[in-house]
């Protein structure tokens, strides 16, 4: 099957993106962090709605853990 | 304690009892819960005499059963006993899912108009199975045996030997074919030494029936982490005699004796209903759930149904419901067999449809107990995470899931179906079972699903009059070694040929649902599932519909 997900750079400026990303979760708790994490993994999952990209993405996460 | 008046059914030695040699039955059904019940009343209808043999003398006892779906409730009219369960039971379709110390969301699982039936009743099993085996007591051809335990199974080459247990001592019947349908810790099963496998879920849920007159609407109402509960879920549903359902998820380490007892229970519940509400106990019990079925349901001459096959946990009342669904699909082709109308091997059918119907619901409750009793830590973020997000994300509200509500297994890959060769729109395909819609019969308002029963039968979408030679086909069927009775539906103002039954879709409902463009024809299974459908009448391909769904 061909890949759906993409993996090549997506962002403009990846920079900015990461920083968004650390900037979220400063001062939260690990307890926060993780739900702030779950409800954006639920979010962008739903936004994508297809379950092979994810699956896909899923599997890449894994790879090496 | 229940405040329900348990019926005693009276034992009444049978003269099989006193034979010298076996008594020859062509049926005998193991239980007569709600699936033993409901296939005795089938078979009767559909001419076929049976025994049914319990080993208690009454209904079920405690707090089961409560929520019986539109598919049960259309099965159970069939069986001409949906009107006092409908008299009696409380009819709902909508409810709402809390979190923590608001409400998630609110649900109407009917949203559309123009059923007979509503999506569900709820119902006490105990009443469920009185007013079936109150009409079971009308037919003479069901042979129903109280005090009745099956205590050895001994399957020959042409029939099967049942050794029985009664007040008065053991005797045995031979029968043609056995129905097992003897509950969870089914007795065939163990006799058999057949496997039942799956997964138990490690968590104790406390089932309590109050009695109390409570402002509360008649909805599903679940909780997950009530402030009044902490840590677990919570349910409350309305049954008939202002009894109340709650359950409790107490967690895996709670002590089941402990927690049934009364002040266990009573500050629980009054820490959910307040602290003035005023109840009764009237049963409480605590359950674990599993979810098993047997490899096959057929074993030769038995043949396995409802809890003696498959074991569902009771989120989305997938229990009693896929059961009756069971007898509803086994039922018609025994009876064909017994009439030599059909081959053997359209049993095996019943295997096929109803393992793939098994295996739904079992993945059904899974997933749903998986969300209600998330394990570790980070299945409970997520859980969390969804409930938290369903507040003002529509998406997730979807991904919330407090149980699946039962509704009929659609038969998709059943090697009863003819595939389509015509284009169909719409929610209905060869395996489903058929939509009721409002119609006009005799000038009077009726029901399509009426003219759906008795066997097979035929559904014709005409517009103005039948054309006479496909009337006289469709006419032709009814002669069939295996009937088939048709009925025309026809739009407001136009009438059908001669010697055809008619409707009217006066709403035009029954068009849209069977996406019934003038022309189209739809061959129906006894059980009210679409077997085949065409644009065009055509008797060569109906012929073959036929004979592949009988299992020729
Ligand atoms: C807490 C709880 C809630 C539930 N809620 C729902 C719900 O809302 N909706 C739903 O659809 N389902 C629900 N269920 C499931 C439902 O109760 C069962 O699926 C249903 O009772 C199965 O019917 P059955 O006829 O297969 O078996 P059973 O009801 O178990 O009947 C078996 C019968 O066999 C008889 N028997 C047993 N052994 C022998 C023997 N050796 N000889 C002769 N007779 C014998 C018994 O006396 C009994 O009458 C719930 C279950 C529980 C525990």
């Amino acid at each position: 099957m061909p890949s759906k997900l993409r993996t090549e750079s997506g962002f403009e400026r990846p920079d900015d993106f990461y920083d968004v990303l650390i900037e979220a979760h400063r001062g939260l708790t690990e307890v926060q962090s993780a739900m702030v994490n779950a409800k954006l993994i639920l979010l962008l999952a739903n936004h994508i709605g297809d379950l092979d990209v994810i699956r896909e993405a899923l599997a890449a996460a894994k790879a090496g853990v | 304690m229940p405040s329900y008046a348990y019926p005693t059914y009276a034992y009444r030695p049978s003269p099989d009892q006193v034979r010298t040699t076996p008594a020859r039955h062509r049926v005998a059904i193991v239980g007569a819960g709600p699936v033993g019940l409901a296939a005795a009343i089938d078979l009767a209808a559909q001419g076929v005499a049976c025994v049914l043999l319990d080993e208690d003398n009454t209904v079920s006892t405690g707090s089961r059963a409560i929520c019986h779906a539109k598919r049960t409730l259309e099965i159970l009219d069939r069986l001409g006993c949906a009107a006092p369960m409908m008299a009696k039971g409380i009819t709902w379709q909508s409810g709402k899912v809390f979190f923590r110390d608001g409400q998630v969301f609110a649900f109407d699982l009917l949203p559309e108009g123009g059923h007979r039936f509503p999506a569900f009743i709820n119902l006490q099993q105990y009443y469920f199975e009185q007013f079936l085996v109150e009409h079971a007591a009308t037919l003479p051809a069901i042979d129903l045996r109280w005090k009745n335990r099956l205590v050895r199974v001994d399957v020959k080459a042409d029939c099967v030997r049942l050794g029985i247990e009664t007040p008065d001592g053991t005797y045995d019947i031979d029968a043609d074919w056995v129905i097992a349908a003897d509950g969870a810790r089914s007795a065939t099963r163990r006799l058999m030494g057949l496997d039942f496998r799956g997964k138990v879920f490690e968590d104790r849920f406390l089932i309590a029936d109050v009695k109390m007159k409570a402002e509360f609407p008649t909805e599903r109402w679940f909780w997950f982490e009530p402030p009044f509960h902490t840590g677990g879920s919570a349910l409350l549903h309305r049954q008939a005699d202002d009894i109340w359902r709650i359950d409790l998820q107490l967690g895996w380490n709670a002590d089941p004796e402990e927690e049934r007892k009364p002040e266990r229970v009573i500050p629980r519940l009054k820490a959910m209903l307040g602290p003035n509400a005023r109840f009764d106990l009237d049963w409480v019990s605590v359950y674990t759930f599993q979810c098993r079925r047997l490899d096959r349901f057929r074993h030769g001459r038995v043949i396995f149904a409802g809890d003696a096959a498959h074991q569902v946990s009771p989120f989305g009342a997938r229990g009693g419901n896929s059961g009756i669904q069971d007898a509803d699909n086994l039922v018609w082709k025994l009876a064909l067999v017994l009439k030599g109308l059909a081959p053997e091997r359209l049993l095996d059918s019943y295997d096929a449809e109803r393992l793939v119907a098994a295996d739904e619901n079992i993945q059904y409750t899974t997933r749903s107990t998986d969300f209600i009793t998330p394990k570790g830590t980070v299945s409970r973020t997520f859980r969390d995470a969804v409930l938290g997000l369903a507040r003002t994300h529509v998406f997730a509200r979807r991904l919330v899931n407090s149980g699946r509500l039962s509704t009929a297994t659609i038969l998709a890959d059943s090697p009863l179906s003819t595939a389509d060769i015509d284009a169909f729109d719409g929610q209905l395909r060869p395996g489903a079972p058929a939509l009721d819609a409002p119609v006009l019969r005799d000038s009077r308002e009726g029901w399509l699903l009426d003219s759906v029963r008795g066997g097979f039968s035929g559904l014709y979408f005409a517009e103005a009059g039948v054309d006479p030679t496909v009337a006289m086909g469709l006419a032709a069927l009814k002669q069939a070694p295996i009937p088939v009775a048709t009925t025309a539906v026809v739009p407001a103002g136009q009438s059908a040929a001669d010697g055809l039954a008619v409707v009217v879709d006066a709403e035009g409902q029954a068009g849209r649902r069977y996406d019934g463009a003038p022309g189209t024809f739809y061959l129906m299974r006894p059980d009210q599932h679409v077997a085949a459908r065409w644009r065009k009448f055509d008797r060569a391909r109906v012929d073959a519909a036929l004979a592949r769904a009988t299992g020729h």
